[in-house]
Parts: C-alpha cells; sequence; structure tokens
C-alpha cells in the first residue's frame, strides 16, 4: 500500500530560500572535493593508456618503469581480480563487474582508445608520469567501429568475442549487438494505413560527454587487516561500494567509501573508475594511493551518453489527433552493454497520448568509451527525434504545433510507450503556462540585417526514480538537530534535506545541520541521481523527523507525568491533551533532554517507487547569422511541472543548468571521431561547452503540481530539463532559416551547408 | 630521483598578504606549487589546459590560470587566492552574494569565478551583464547554465 498526501500550502520551512549550509566552505576554498585528499604518507596513481582504439595486446614490459626511484607499485591487467558475470542494478542503469573490470583495465585486448593497459604509484605524479612513459607495450591493431551501422555490419570487427546478444529473447554470437528490445501495443499498421497524415525521418546525435568540471579522482588505502578505505568523489557512497567490491572480489563490509565533496556528475560518477585501482595500488605499495584524472582521459575514457540513430513515424488523423507511432532507436554502447535503451522506450512516446505504438531499440557495442548516465538518459535523444517529427508533422498539416501538443497531451491515465499508465501528471498544466507566458506572448523581434529569427518549443520527460534512503536524526541540547543522510550533495540537497526535518519539528533550517554519511555511518542509500534525491531521501529525513517527534512525545509524557498518548505536536510546541495550556517547545524541551531519558536519536529510512513523472516544454528564441551560421540563443524560457519546489533557487538551478546543457548539445558539442578511432577534441578548448558569452538569462516558470506520492509532494525536478532544448532549438533553427536539420550538433557548418 | 628530474628554484613570493620562501621544481605549475607545497587547496584542478579557469589566481591584480603558470615564476610577485579573498571582517560582498543568489551547485567552479570576478569588480565597480559575460567566458561552470553567477555579480556590482 502506498501511502499518498493531500497538498499543504501553508509551509514555514518549505518554500523559503535560505543559504545552504555547506556554502561558506564552499565560497571560501574550505571545502573537501575528492582531489583535495591529503594523508600521511600519501603517493600517487597515474595510468598507462592504450592509443589505439581497438588491440590485441602481445606484451607488456613494465621493467624499466618498477626500476626507477621513487615507483612503488605497477599493476597491469594480470594483477585484477577475475570478476565473474554479475548483472547489478546501480539505480540508473546496470553494471555487470564482469564488464565494469575489464573496462577499468584492458586484459588481453583493448577496446577504445585511452583503455588503462598498467597502473604505476610514485613518490608524486610527475615521478609516476614519467614512469608511465618507460612501459613499454606492443599491441597488434585490429579494426575499430564508431558509430552503430558500422558495428552491426556483418563484417564489422566483434569487440567482445565471449559477447551473448539477446535478439528479443534470441541467443546470439559473434555480434556487436549486445540486445534488442521491442514494445508494441494497438494495431499499428492498421492506424497508419487509415492516418490522413503521416511523416517518417531519420535522426543522427554523436555521442557527447557530461563535462563535470572535476575530474574523477580516488584516494585508497588497503590496509594490513584487509579493509579497503576509499575516499572520492561520487554520486552514491554506496553503489560506489558494491562495485568496488564485486570488481575486487571481497565483502561489501571490507570497504569503506568516504564521500567527499563532488564538482559535478550528471551521471558521470556514478560507475567507478580509479577506486579499484587505486586499492590495488595500495595494496602492493603499502601507502594510501591517489589518482586525479586527466581532461583528456576524462573525455576519452569516461562518461559519454551514446551517440544514436533514429527513425521515427508518426501518424495522425484529419482532425490532427495523433493515432499511430513508430520508433526504431540505435544507441552506442561504447566498449561494453547497457546503453539505455529501455529509458528510451519508457520516454519517446511520454508526452502524447498515441493509441497504436511500437518502439524496437538496439544497444551495440562500439569503439568509444563504455557510455555512463547523463541527465535523464536516452531521454534527450528520442526528445529531438519525436519533438522534432512532431513539428515537421504540423507544419506539412498546417496546424499550430502548442495546439497539437495540448490536445494530444497525455494525462492521468494515457499509456506510456512501454506500457506504464500514468498517474496524477502535469503535462496539460506544463504546456498551457506555456500558452500563457510572457515568452510566449512577446513578439519574436525583427532580426538585425544579415541575420534570421526563428522560435521553437518542444516537450521533455523523465520518469524519475525512487529508491533507498537513510537518514539519522540526533538532538541537540540548544535544541537544534544534527541530521545525517546518505545522499551525496551536487547541488544544495543537504539543505533541501535539512528543510524536510526543520519544517516537521517547527525550527529553522539553519537549526539542522546536515551531513552527508560514509558507508559506515549511516544505512544504505542509493545514488545521488534519477532525480530521486530530494523525493525519496527528503521522504526518509521527514519519516526521521516523525519518527523524533515520537521519540520526544514520551520524553514529555515523563515531564509531565502523563501518557505519551495524551501529548500533541504541532508546529514546534507540545501540548497536553487533557490540559491544553500546559506546553512546551521544542528548543525548551531539548535542553531538558538530560534529565528526560538521555539522548534523543532517531531513523527513517524508505524504499520507494517512484518520485512522480515530470514533464516540461521549453520556448527558444534563436537569431542566426546568414553569413557564418552561428546561432545566438537571444530568449530562453524553461516551464516546467516540478512538484513542490522545497528550495525553490535551486530548483530554478536545475531548470537552468539542464536547459543550457542541453543548448550546447544542441549547438556545439560532439565526439568528433577520427578514423582510426581516436577522438580528435578532447579538451575544453575543442570540446566546446557554452561559456557565460553564449548565453542569455535563462527565465523558469514553476508550475506546482504537487506528487500526492512526498509529503510535501516533491517531484524529481534535475533531468527533465536537458531533454527540451535539443528539438526546441532545432524547430526555432527550422523557423528561421527554413530549413530542417536532422543531426546534432547543429554548429555553424551545418547550418551554412544549409543555408546553401 | 632521476638524473633528469630539473633542479629547484628559490622562490620568494607573497600569498594572500603573507610572505613564503619556497624550493620549487622547475617542472611545478603555480597550481601544483599552491596545492601541493603550501596546502591551498582552494584552487581547483578542472583541465591543466588553461581552459576551465577553476584554478583562477591573481598575480600582482592580474587574473591567470595557475596551471599555466609555473611556480618558479612567481618569485618577487603577489599572489591571491580564494583563500584570501573573506577578512576577519567577514566574506567578501562577492562571497556573500554567490551564497544569497545560489549561484553554485556542485561548487568546484566556484573559488575560480570568485577571483576572476573579483578582478573585474576591483577595477569596474559597475560592469553591465555583458561586461560580466565578456570578462567571466574563461571560467567553466556545468551546473548552472551561470544566470544565478551572473545575477550574483551584478547584485555584488555597486
Amino acid at each position: 500500500m502506498v501511502a499518498t498526501f493531500e497538498p499543504k500550502t501553508d509551509y514555514k520551512v518549505v518554500g523559503t530560500r535560505p543559504i545552504r549550509h555547506d556554502g561558506y566552505d564552499k565560497v571560501t576554498g574550505r571545502a573537501i572535493y575528492g582531489g583535495d585528499m591529503k594523508l600521511p604518507g600519501l603517493i600517487w596513481g597515474v595510468c598507462v593508456r592504450s592509443p589505439h582504439a581497438h588491440a590485441n595486446i602481445k606484451s607488456i614490459d613494465t621493467t624499466a618503469a618498477e626500476a626507477m626511484d621513487g615507483v612503488f607499485a605497477v599493476i597491469t591487467g594480470a594483477d585484477m581480480p577475475k570478476a565473474p558475470s554479475k548483472l547489478v542494478d546501480l539505480g540508473e542503469g546496470n553494471i555487470n563487474f564482469k564488464w565494469a573490470s575489464n573496462k577499468l583495465m584492458a586484459d588481453d585486448k583493448v577496446l577504445y582508445r585511452g583503455h588503462p593497459v598498467a597502473a604505476i604509484a610514485a613518490v608524486d605524479r610527475y615521478t609516476a608520469e614519467e614512469a608511465a612513459r618507460k612501459v613499454t607495450v606492443e599491441y597488434e591493431v585490429l579494426p575499430s567501429v564508431t558509430n552503430v551501422v558500422d558495428a552491426l555490419k556483418e563484417d564489422a570487427p566483434i569487440l567482445l568475442e565471449d559477447l551473448v546478444g539477446d535478439d528479443l529473447g534470441e541467443d546470439v554470437t559473434n555480434t556487436n549487438m549486445a540486445a534488442h528490445v521491442r514494445h508494441e501495443f494497438g494495431d499499428v499498421e492498421g492506424a497508419f494505413a487509415s492516418a490522413a497524415h503521416t511523416i517518417e525521418r531519420e535522426y543522427n546525435m554523436q555521442m557527447v560527454h557530461q563535462g563535470y568540471i572535476e575530474p574523477q579522482n580516488a584516494t585508497a588505502m588497503w590496509d594490513e587487516e584487509d579493509r579497503i578505505k576509499v575516499w572520492t568523489s561520487t554520486q552514491g557512497a554506496f553503489p560506489a561500494r558494491t562495485q568496488i567490491a564485486g570488481i575486487l572480489q571481497v565483502d561489501v563490509s571490507r570497504v569503506k567509501v568516504t564521500p567527499l565533496e563532488i564538482g559535478g556528475g550528471f551521471g558521470g560518477k556514478i560507475p567507478v573508475y580509479f577506486e579499484p585501482l587505486a586499492a590495488i595500488l595500495s595494496k602492493k605499495s603499502q601507502r594510501p594511493v591517489k589518482m586525479v584524472m586527466e581532461r583528456s582521459a576524462v573525455f576519452e575514457t569516461t562518461g559519454p551518453t551514446p551517440g544514436a540513430r533514429m527513425i521515427i513515424k508518426l501518424g495522425a488523423d484529419a482532425n490532427g489527433k495523433l493515432t499511430a507511432a513508430t520508433a526504431d532507436i540505435w544507441f552506442e554502447a561504447g566498449a561494453n552493454p547497457g546503453a539505455f535503451i529501455g529509458p528510451a522506450a519508457m520516454c519517446v512516446y511520454a508526452p502524447y497520448e498515441i493509441a497504436n505504438t511500437r518502439i524496437d531499440g538496439w544497444d551495440v557495442l562500439v569503439n568509444k568509451p563504455k557510455v555512463a548516465p547523463y541527465r535523464a538518459p536516452g531521454s534527450p535523444q528520442v526528445a529531438f527525434a519525436m519533438e522534432s517529427a512532431i513539428d515537421e508533422l504540423c507544419e506539412n498539416a498546417g496546424w499550430d504545433s502548442l495546439q497539437f501538443r495540448i490536445d494530444n497531451a497525455s494525462k492521468e491515465g494515457t499509456r506510456r510507450g512501454d506500457g506504464v499508465l500514468f498517474s496524477k501528471i502535469g503535462m496539460q498544466e506544463v504546456l498551457e503556462a506555456v500558452k500563457t507566458s510572457d515568452h510566449w506572448n512577446s513578439p519574436l523581434g525583427d532580426a538585425p540585417a544579415g541575420k534570421a529569427r526563428g522560435r521553437g518549443i518542444a516537450n521533455g520527460y523523465w520518469f524519475n526514480i525512487g529508491l533507498k534512503s537513510s537518514a539519522n536524526l540526533a538532538v541537540n541540547s540548544d535544541g537544534t538537530v544534527q541530521l545525517t543522510e546518505g545522499s551525496t550533495d551536487i547541488g544544495g540537497s543537504r539543505t533541501a534535506m535539512a528543510m524536510h526535518v526543520a519544517e516537521v519539528l517547527g525550527i529553522g533550517a539553519h537549526d539542522v545541520r546536515p551531513t552527508v554519511g560514509d558507508t559506515e555511518s549511516i544505512g544504505y542509500t542509493d545514488v545521488t541521481g534519477g532525480s530521486r534525491t530530494t523525493y525519496a531521501t527528503g521522504y526518509a529525513c521527514w519519516l526521521a523527523a516523525n519518527n523524533l517527534v515520537d521519540v520526544l512525545k514520551e520524553r514529555v509524557a515523563i515531564l509531565w507525568d502523563i501518557n505519551s498518548d495524551d501529548v500533541d505536536f504541532n508546529d514546534g510546541v507540545f501540548s497536553s491533551k487533557a490540559e491544553a495550556e500546559k506546553t512546551i517547545g521544542f528548543k525548551e524541551l531539548a535542553g531538558k533532554l538530560d534529565d528526560l531519558g538521555g539522548p534523543a536519536n532517531s531513523t527513517g529510512s524508505v524504499d520507494l517507487e517512484s518520485a512522480g513523472d515530470g514533464f516540461g516544454t521549453h520556448i527558444a528564441d534563436v537569431e542566426i547569422d546568414l553569413a557564418t551560421g552561428k546561432t545566438d540563443i537571444v530568449r530562453y524560457t524553461v516551464v516546467q511541472d516540478v512538484g513542490t519546489a522545497i528550495h525553490p533557487a535551486y530548483v530554478e538551478g536545475q531548470l537552468q543548468g539542464g536547459a543550457v546543457q542541453g543548448i550546447g548539445w544542441a549547438l556545439n558539442e560532439e565526439y568528433f571521431m577520427l578514423d582510426d578511432g581516436r577522438m580528435a577534441n578532447s579538451s575544453f578548448l575543442d570540446y566546446r561547452m557554452p561559456t557565460t558569452l553564449d548565453l542569455p538569462l535563462i527565465d523558469t516558470v514553476m508550475v506546482e503540481v504537487p506528487n500526492p506520492l512526498h509529503p510535501y509532494g516533491v517531484r524529481g525536478v534535475g533531468e527533465t530539463p536537458i531533454c527540451p532544448p535539443i528539438p526546441a532549438i532545432a524547430n526555432a533553427i527550422k523557423e528561421a532559416i527554413g530549413t530542417r536539420l536532422y543531426e546534432t550538433p547543429m554548429n555553424a557548418g551545418s547550418i551554412l551547408k544549409a543555408l546553401k | 630521483m632521476t638524473t633528469n628530474t630539473p633542479s629547484k628554484v628559490h622562490v620568494t613570493t607573497t600569498i594572500n598578504g603573507q610572505q613564503h620562501e619556497l624550493l620549487v621544481p622547475g617542472y611545478m605549475s603555480l597550481l601544483d606549487t599552491l596545492r601541493e607545497l603550501i596546502g591551498l587547496t582552494g584552487t581547483k584542478e578542472g583541465c591543466l589546459d588553461g581552459n576551465c579557469g577553476a584554478c583562477t589566481v591573481s598575480i600582482d591584480g592580474r587574473i591567470v590560470d595557475s596551471c599555466l603558470v609555473l611556480g618558479a615564476e612567481v618569485d618577487g610577485k603577489e599572489v591571491s587566492t580564494i583563500e584570501g579573498m573573506a577578512t576577519p571582517e567577514g566574506l567578501h560582498p562577492l562571497q556573500q552574494a554567490f551564497l544569497e543568489e545560489a549561484a553554485l551547485q556542485c561548487g568546484i567552479c566556484t573559488p575560480g569565478f570568485l577571483v576572476a570576478a573579483k578582478g573585474l569588480l576591483d577595477n569596474e565597480p559597475s560592469p553591465s551583464e555583458g561586461r560580466i559575460r565578456h570578462w567571466l567566458a574563461g571560467n567553466l561552470c556545468r551546473c548552472t547554465g551561470y544566470d544565478k553567477i551572473v545575477r550574483a555579480v551584478q547584485k555584488a556590482s555597486s
């Protein structure tokens, strides 16, 4: 039985904008991020990486490196425990220990450029790098594949000889196809046959990276008791522990993960990279080992989100009602399986009610880094295809694309493309808010000479997960509360957690001091990802606070010598049910606890289904220089159903940050691959993310449709906003120049080509 | 150590108003000199090739990427880092504005943005939005979309 809650509006703490608790350390440079870790006797580790995208390793000679002064340990694939094939759910995607281990350190074959083949620990980073250059590796270079079309050809080079692909339930071997899934409902062929308007288009997208500013890092100490202590920047201390233990083949209780401050992740810091290698180097050197990844390796070996090929076909009746849709989706997995085709299928049709649908998705191996979750993994890709096709269908039929989206919007009871039925959702409310927004009702304005303007809109969707979270509370004698919770804080979540507690206890947000616990000081908590943190960990904090109220009622009962059932609690004040004038405030009671039974503590833990479906629609105004092809965003508005905004400033921040990542993806960002499988642009100079100069202020319209599944109505918000920008900009470019682009990035070169 | 390791350079420098006498390996960046030799880890490493701005410090009042400067180059110069921005009287107005405007999410780029923005406001107390955007274009932030950063700098402007 799932608990549901009635929305409230008379909050005291929820909806306010307190300064974040960790803010002072972060504006003064005192906050300790993973790369800032220092320990007595600390030494540095680096990797030796493959210069080839696909090659057999004939031999590795590490003797010269080992002989160098200042070198403490050298490891190769031979030092990696042989992790068995075992699939584990990490909340936002699965990992298989066998492939995860192979991804960190090659065995007898390298599968992508930058694939580690050895690692070295030395007295400092410079010595370790010098030693790495002394390792000689003999390779037999193999042909490589870097896109889904080539990877599925009959004569394609095979990445993993022992891969057994799953083709709609049938085993296939000697293949780069890890999986092929299908969802089908209604009479698709019949619906297309009777459709008044149809459209079928192919869309292609290049791989892109999360682009977090802090590189991957890890510090590890494998001690003489065979306990492995790890300090790292991670999106989840417990999922990191699961992976480290699985790859190192030790029990989880042997591994303690202390999450340090994290400099961005967006999904890319859910998988571990250096943690197991630093641990093995530590075991060999008997010293704590720290590793910090160089930026080129961050691009070449971590993170990216799948490049994609997609074919969308839509059918509508003469009245503008969508009746049929098919989607064929090929995603790049990188060097081992797991390309988010599941989430893509869940998201592709989500904003629309369509009776007859089919989705086919293929998970395809290529000689590129293994993909990692990136903010709504799989959804921005299918949003680009679907929302571009919707606009083109409307253009051809002469329909207003906003009204079409309103008329076909999904609502409570609509079936998603993978079969799930929606509960209370806010797609229609969002579209109505677009219609009445200042942006939509303001003229686009005339372009200066030599430029052209266009406006585009598009929808986006993410399903928002729930999962497991834990929180502990302890009362201080001065009437404040210590909160320990398990969600690593990437964007201010600690404060949102404290606000959940403060609202229940009737105290201020700064009367609650939040701490992110390590894996030995708090119960299991899943990743900071899937837009689950404020929802699920907030829920656990709310539970812990309510449990604390129960504990404190017992103490009040001692004080007044009555039964605890006869104690009431409202807005921070305990009162006697029998004598209404008998009251004691939370703070006063806290000062008396020493004489009323001692320390008052509580705990809260949850395992939840979903954080409620998240829908958004963006409005983009672009101005294109017809001589250079450069696109400027001149005005941009994010409209999204955010449930209840606990800390509105940080909710706005999520909407703005997600939108700008989508803008970068739309206009500039791509893995530019050379024929031999190397990435040509693995630096921030050449992989061009948006800067201050590329953007206007980003307006936000927060539509608050409280989520009945959370005590305050929280809905996940962080991922939905990266989905609409790419198609919104594609639709705006089409309006500006009259030509539609079907490929990302839609950079100046592509636009100039389209203008010819 | 190996024979080709360059010898160390004697450096006398002022960091956040305090004089330091250091022996800096000739190959060591100012970033590593601050972080590894002196222990000032508020200056962050993001790319090591001068493209992200996370390691921004000022040398004699001019902002630089400390990963592109050698530690040996700051002999006789005055270096200011994020750790020198607040005073015993309290936070710098930019730091306060960043907190109040929620201008940071993960916070890794924040020290670089604050040092860079101070470099602007020290010389131009009332910059336009366009000027702020032009000045800060060398600092990457991946979390915020810059909206709240620009607003915070505007708030701290006189």
